[in-house]
């Protein structure tokens, strides 16, 4: 018995000891034990490079340790990469002929130039001398061809980037890449921003290689990622000379991290989590410019009726999950469209459905479910905002008498299962424009695109489409465009929350975070404070 | 089996029974539905209205762990209940006949064990799949047979070969009712303190499972689970924390006694 008092005794020491610890890392350890755990050899080293700058406190290691959620894509090829989360860390590492500005625009970056002709068909890039790939190469016409190539199907073989296939012709000459087009596409550039890689190097999987500002090191599954600054970068080198990105799925192991000094930064955080993290961090917000949505497998039953999606449209207060889940943070959208795209964005459909739970058990009754039924909600459980968002939506649901079942799912079997063979009912996720155009968002709802993971099969959107892509009148192709998010809307092909806000915490005294409109985070922009 | 009363037997039904009368009540009544968020009462601190305060969509705690330590309970008693039956039958049949069946299976039995019980039980999650509660009580119902089927079959096999058994045996009682009617009641005194021991390793390895996030999922709770949550939101809200993982201790420590009372107050006995 003594033995049992004592365990019992010890149990509850531990837990105050718990609890205690962590408040006392809050408040004040983290600012001065906190960079110093960083590591003694990487001080050395950075003393070493940058001695007379020593002496001047705080010392911020030559170094940047960043928090993310989740691992990368297996393979880290840029072209076959499908998550968003990839694309983000991976910008540090690839560029394309063009890339894009924080203000949206795009500028040449692999290329110097580039003409266009006048009929829009014939584009001539001219390439930026001596830009270097990672492995000390020199970027030539043979690689943009081959990179371009790759994704447009240029062997015959089905292309990676449909939209591509309207290229019908590319040649290359010194130091000139000319690009022919069987139709114009006012898109093309964007779509341009794609990996430029090396022509004769079959590692990319594992050991990518670009021409970014930063350069890949090493990765270790499930736990880092390491790039280095690229030294011979053709632009204005990056600040910061390491990065390591740290993959914990566990929302709360990221705290912690920032806590305890560990990491740096963390982006994607929700306002409660921020809330915890006291004065050693800035918290600095933008838009995610995603779609997060209830995404509706249209080929399941009972999501195969329009009705039955609108029903759920209806029961489901948009307004409520932001403020419930986000503390109000959160544009709430109606339809596949976020804010950023202002010329393409139709602000009108986002109260299309207004929350009315009458209106949504009338639609059911109709539709032959007067009691409602059961169905899953499968979530990615490392995204924290998407199963807070579920179970928000699940209560909501409750009420139209539908019982809906969360089942979170790691992100490798959500990317494989979802994602990839489609087997799910609804599932909440984000959609990503990875190039500044709403085509992307929109041309995966077309009933036989291959990113098509809803299943949405309608001729009049594909034809609604066929029709925007074919125009060359600006004016008639945003029209276009914003009739195919009316048609989304109208048929509730999916329910539409938000566009999430984008809360990212850094710690004081790092600066230059710089919010993009796309999902990304640019490292190179980052540095430590003087 | 006679058993002597004595203070840890007394306080460990009466700290279990209070949990349990608390659980049972929440089955039928909690003051709040434990799943209605309010926007309005996020993150609130204890108070009258909310006895251990609100989580981060304003769900009433108290009545979450109502609801929590029900699904916590059933599940570890689901588990005992099977890890023992099974167990008992496995230990009994290989304790009394011993020979090839007995070695084939505890080899089987040693083979099980030697798996960390958590890895056990993620193996066969994922061959059943996550994100229900009948799929947590089958995992950890398998992870427990083996240490009963052992437990038992030391028992069957040590009585086996006793004189009253023999004299059974001679008056022609058939293996069946020797098994049941004049082994088994002989094992009680040995399984009840092994029951309370398992119970409360369920009760844990339940809340491990949940809190790495194969157990029980949202917007269902079990203790496990809501420790788990509270971990995120340990600086915002360190009530939530608290009181789901005092339950969890209150709980494993009520059935504890239990346990350490019926070894002692049988030992006073004899």
């Amino acid at each position: 018995m003594k033995r049992k008092i004592l365990a019992a005794v010890l149990v509850l020491g531990m837990t105050l000891g718990l609890i205690t610890g962590c408040a006392g890392t809050t408040s004040g350890s983290t600012s001065s034990g906190g960079t110093a755990d960083t590591g003694s050899t990487e001080k050395e080293e950075a003393a070493e490079e940058a001695a007379p700058a020593e002496e001047a406190a705080p010392v911020h290691a030559d170094e940047i340790n960043i928090g993310i959620a989740q691992d990368l894509d297996e393979s880290l090829d840029p072209h076959l990469a499908v998550a968003a989360g990839t694309k983000e860390v991976m910008f540090n590492v690839f560029e394309g002929l063009m890339k894009a500005t924080p203000e949206g625009d795009l500028i040449p970056a692999v290329a110097s130039d580039v003409t266009v002709s006048d009929d829009g068909l014939t584009y001539v890039f001219t390439l930026r001398p001596d830009v270097k790939f990672h492995n000390g190469d020199t970027v030539d016409v043979q690689d943009v061809l081959y990179s371009i190539g790759r994704n447009s199907g240029a062997d015959g073989s089905d292309p990676l980037i449909p939209a591509l296939s309207v290229i019908s012709d590319m040649q290359g000459e010194g130091d000139k890449v000319t690009i022919t087009l069987s139709e114009p596409m006012s898109e093309i550039l964007n779509y341009l921003t794609l990996a430029i890689i090396p022509a004769d190097y079959d590692k990319q999987d594992t050991e990518p290689v670009g021409t970014g500002p930063y350069k890949f090191v090493s990765r270790t599954a499930q736990d880092n990622f390491v790039l280095e600054r690229f030294d011979d970068y053709w632009g204005t080198p990056a600040s910061i000379g390491k990065v390591t990105f740290h993959i914990n799925e566990k929302v709360d192991g990221l705290i912690r991290g920032l806590q305890s000094g560990a990491l740096d930064l963390v982006a994607h955080m929700t306002s409660t989590q921020t809330a915890q993290l006291g004065d050693d961090f800035n918290i600095e917000q933008g838009s995610m410019n995603l779609v997060q949505a209830l995404y509706l497998n249209n080929k399941e039953k009972p999501f195969d009726d329009v009705r039955v999606r609108q029903a759920l449209s209806y029961a489901i207060d948009k307004q409520g999950i932001i403020d419930l889940a986000f503390d109000g943070y959160g544009i709430p959208l109606g339809t596949s469209m976020f804010p950023s795209f202002s010329k393409y964005y139709d602000e009108s459909l986002t109260d299309y459905y207004p929350h009315d739970t009458a209106k949504a058990k009338e639609l059911l009754k109709e539709a032959g479910y007067p009691d409602g039924f059961e169905m899953t909600i499968t979530v990615p459980s490392n995204y924290q905002p998407h199963v807070d968002t579920a179970q928000v939506i699940a209560e909501q649901l409750a009420e139209i008498g539908v019982k809906a079942t969360i089942v979170p799912v790691e992100w490798a079997t959500w990317l494989s299962d979802v994602y990839g063979d489609r087997k799910f009912q609804s599932t909440i996720t984000g959609l990503t424009s990875d190039n500044m155009t709403a085509r992307k968002l929109l041309e995966r709802f077309r009933s036989d695109a291959s990113n098509n993971f809803t299943n949405y099969n309608n001729p009049e959107y594909d034809e609604l489409l066929a029709k925007a892509l074919a125009s060359t009148d600006d004016a008639e192709q945003t029209e276009l465009y914003r009739a195919m998010e009316k048609h989304l809307t109208e048929n509730a092909a999916n329910v539409y929350i938000q566009d999430m806000a984008d809360l990212v915490a850094v710690r004081k005294g790092l600066e230059g975070l710089t919010f993009y409109p796309l999902y990304v985070l640019d490292v190179a922009a980052l540095h430590w404070a003087e | 089996m006679r058993i002597k009363r004595n203070g840890y037997l007394t306080a460990g039904l009466i700290l279990t029974g209070i949990i349990v009368l608390m659980i049972i009540i929440g089955m039928f009544w909690t003051p709040y539905s434990p799943l209605t968020m309010s926007a309005k009462e996020k993150l609130q601190a204890p108070s009258l209205r909310h006895l251990m305060g609100t989580d981060n969509f304003g769900r009433d705690i108290f009545s979450r762990v109502l609801k929590g330590a029900g699904t916590t309970l059933t599940i570890a008693a689901a588990t005992i209940l099977i890890g023992s039956v099974c167990g008992t039958i496995v230990g009994a049949l290989t304790g009394y006949f011993g020979g090839v069946v007995d070695d084939v299976l505890m080899r089987f039995n040693d083979a099980l064990t030697a798996f960390p019980s958590i890895l056990l039980a993620l193996l066969v999650i994922s061959l059943v799949g996550p994100g229900n509660k009948y799929n947590v009580i089958l995992a950890l119902g398998i992870v427990f047979i083996p240490s009963y089927a052992r437990i038992t079959r030391t028992a069957f096999a040590s009585l086996r070969d006793a004189n009253y058994i023999t004299s059974a045996r001679l008056m022609g009682a058939s293996n069946a009712r020797i098994l049941l009617v004049h082994l088994l009641p002989n094992t009680v005194r040995i399984l009840l303190p092994a029951l309370t021991i398992g119970f409360n390793n369920a009760v844990l390895a339940e809340a491990s499972m949940s809190f790495l996030g194969i157990g029980v999922t949202p917007p269902d709770a079990s203790l496990g689970y809501m420790l788990s949550e509270a971990q995120g939101m340990f600086a915002a809200a360190p009530w939530y924390s608290i009181c789901s993982g005092l339950v969890i201790i209150l709980l494993v420590f009520g059935v504890g006694l239990i346990g350490e009372g019926l070894q002692r107050g049988e030992r006073e006995v004899e």
